[in-house]
């Protein structure tokens, strides 16, 4: 027992010794966030704020982001709600509508999740200039809804997967077609399916930077594009950036932390394993 | 019929095909849906709207795209024949992947096969000409193809031994489990770029009384041997420390990955090990680590195909220092700075040959080994 315990203590330390190490940058976004203008000094960048603490940092910080982040917010909703919609019906035809070659076709679409966006780049660019949805957010929004159909479809359908086919047949005695079964049975036991893929979208969207800096002119870039813009000008003082960093992420990093459950099982989604 | 929600018969016209049923209103609704978002659709791309001073030609043109789409489905809902009805409502995706994933590979080759360099396109085919180049005489790619096989091993290496590492400790059911899980998960939900950002903070190679970061916290704690220059060292040094903050934000997917395979194995198998006298590290030894190897398999594919396309985190963190160059940030600024189209989609089909390498075989298996429902 003894020894147990001591066992034990070793393992906690090396536990906190990697939760310290993981929340060092989270903990100096917020440190240097909370710090007045005169306290800023890269000297003393670990040190707690002297005399309270103060938000000059980040509303400077959103001052710099605010009309990007609020094109990311009018990009990823359209675009999570639309894409959870489209995979939603994907998922239910692939999972409960096996015909021949619907697993080639899963996996042909499944496919498109892995390649790197580099290897379509030129082509999207020009077809999204031929469509005129170049330059704007909605072009954003449309290319982010079909990069995603592997994704959103895969979740969809591993979810699907789990509710039993008797309650489908039951629907097809009382003479339900298969879009009356998506309505009447199916959609009405999505809630979690949607969360997932919802959260999912809007996490991948909103970080999501290389469609974004090439698809959007600078008076649409989404805000990971503004982020890096203002990281490499030379114009922003440090402890405004920290600031505007951590307004950049706190989106994604709410959802986290409010609604971890869910974002893990789409990551969970993500590695094949449904 | 649950579907009509009207219910009789007599309201409808019935069958026009043996497998298409005609419901006259909505057909009607359907073709107005269709011919509305067409006409919009012209309009739009041909004047500039406005609203209240802001141009809305795109949200415009999204709007009546989707408003067609809804239309046609409509209509395709009206086939009756169940295999016909699932092919045609799966139609619409299967024809957006075929285009902007299979169709604009094929296009990608094209390019790269061409002599096209500057604006205006030239499609004069020059065979792996751009390969060749790019392979005998680029020292730039060279550098590409170094940075990313170092950044690869080292970022897989490290995320599957932390994760296992910490998997371990966490499968030890000790107390506030579910916190310090949260705590080392939490990197993966921010993005690259914020990430590279703060890393670049941190990491910030400054001497001397300019000395910030890591740096100053390793000079008060007297460890002034591990000062480093980070990812301005010398090659290939510097591109090892890049790796950082990719392993900060993907070793907690991969310590739950391990830690969901760990728990997925029988607590009995165990039971009986113990029995039989084996200890605690013999049973992760012998039983759980080779039983882990299908997790391993997943989360090399998952973390190989990340790395292999890095780039966001590198623009933040390295600010197009050709030192820490990937062919992410080569393809972008040799096509979209350089206008070589050529050798941009050259080197574009280059990473997708590298990630397909990877993936297929995984996705291939995945297929075959997926029993029916």
């Amino acid at each position: 027992m003894k020894r147990k315990s001591t066992a034990h203590i070793f393992f906690y330390l090396i536990l906190i010794i990697f939760a310290l190490a993981f929340l060092l940058p989270i903990y100096l976004l917020v440190l240097t966030g909370l710090k007045p203008i005169n306290q800023v000094d890269l000297k003393t960048m670990w040190a707690l704020p002297q005399g309270g603490l103060y938000i000059d940092n980040f509303i400077a910080g959103y001052k710099q982001l605010a009309p990007n982040l609020n094109n990311s917010l009018l990009m990823v909703v359209p675009e999570a709600l639309l894409s959870a919609l489209l995979g939603s019906f994907n998922g239910y035809l692939l999972s409960k509508y096996r015909f021949r070659g619907s697993k080639l076709i899963f996996t042909l679409i499944l496919f498109g999740m892995f390649i790197p966006y580099q290897s379509i780049l030129i082509p999207l660019v020009k077809f999204m200039q031929f469509i005129k949805l170049y330059g704007d957010i909605p072009g954003l929004v449309l290319v982010h809804i079909v990069y995603g159909i592997p994704i959103t479809t895969l979740i969809f359908r591993n979810y699907y997967a789990s509710i039993s086919t008797e309650i489908l047949e039951a629907g097809c005695m009382d003479g339900a077609s298969l879009m009356g079964i998506y309505r009447h049975i199916i959609f009405p036991l999505s809630g979690p399916g949607f969360a997932v893929v919802i959260i999912w979208q809007f996490t991948q969207a909103w970080n999501e930077f290389l469609f974004a800096v090439i698809l959007t002119n600078q008076s649409h870039w989404p805000v990971t594009v503004a982020l890096n813009n203002l990281a490499g000008s030379q114009l922003v003082q440090w402890n405004v950036l920290m600031a505007a960093t951590l307004l950049a992420a706190l989106p994604t990093l709410l959802v986290y932390i409010f609604l971890g459950r869910y974002f893990l099982r789409g990551l969970m989604a993500g590695a094949l394993q449904g | 019929m649950l579907f009509v929600g009207i219910g009789q018969e007599t309201r409808k016209w019935v069958i026009v095909f043996r497998h298409f049923k005609l419901d006259l209103p909505q057909f009607i609704l359907a073709l107005i849906l269709i011919l509305a978002g067409i006409v919009s659709i012209f309009l739009f791309s041909n004047y500039e709207a406005k609203l209240s001073g802001t141009n809305i030609t795109s949200v415009g043109l999204l709007i009546s795209g989707l408003v067609c789409y809804a239309g046609m489905i409509i209509i395709i809902t009206m086939v009756r024949h169940e295999k016909l009805l699932t092919i045609s409502l799966l139609l619409p995706s299967i024809i957006a992947i075929a285009i902007f994933v299979y169709g604009f590979i094929g296009w990608s080759v094209r390019v790269s096969m061409s002599k096209w360099k500057g604006l205006t396109p030239d499609f004069t085919f020059v065979g792996l000409d751009q390969y060749f180049r790019l392979f005998n005489n680029d020292p730039r790619f060279m550098i590409d193809i170094r940075n990313t096989a170092v950044f690869t091993v080292l970022f897989i290496l490290f995320c599957l031994l932390i994760g296992l590492g910490l998997a371990v400790l966490l499968d030890q059911r000790l107390k506030g489990e579910a916190i310090f899980r949260s705590i080392y998960l939490a990197p993966m939900s921010i993005s690259f770029i914020a990430s590279g950002v703060v890393w670049g903070w941190l990491m910030n190679p400054a001497t001397g009384n300019r000395m910030t970061g890591i740096n100053l916290i390793f000079q008060s704690l007297g460890l002034n041997g591990l000062i480093s220059l980070w990812h301005s060292s010398p090659q290939p040094w510097g591109m090892v420390f890049t790796v950082l903050p990719a392993v900060w934000q993907l070793s907690g997917f991969t310590m739950v990955l391990y830690l969901g395979g760990i728990r997925a194995i029988d607590d009995d198998l165990r039971e009986a090990a113990r029995v039989d006298g084996a200890s605690e590290f013999d049973i992760y030894r012998y039983i759980l680590f080779p039983m882990l190897q299908p997790v391993t398999l997943s989360a090399v594919i998952i973390l190989g195909h990340m790395s292999l396309k890095i780039f966001d985190l590198i623009v933040a963190l390295g600010n197009k220092d050709i030192r820490l160059d990937v062919p992410g940030i080569y393809m972008w600024t040799t096509t979209f700075d350089g206008t070589n189209y050529a050798q941009g989609a050259a080197i574009g089909v280059l990473m997708l040959a590298s990630v397909a390498v990877l993936v297929i075989a995984y996705l291939v298996q995945n297929m075959r080994g997926e029993t029916e429902l």
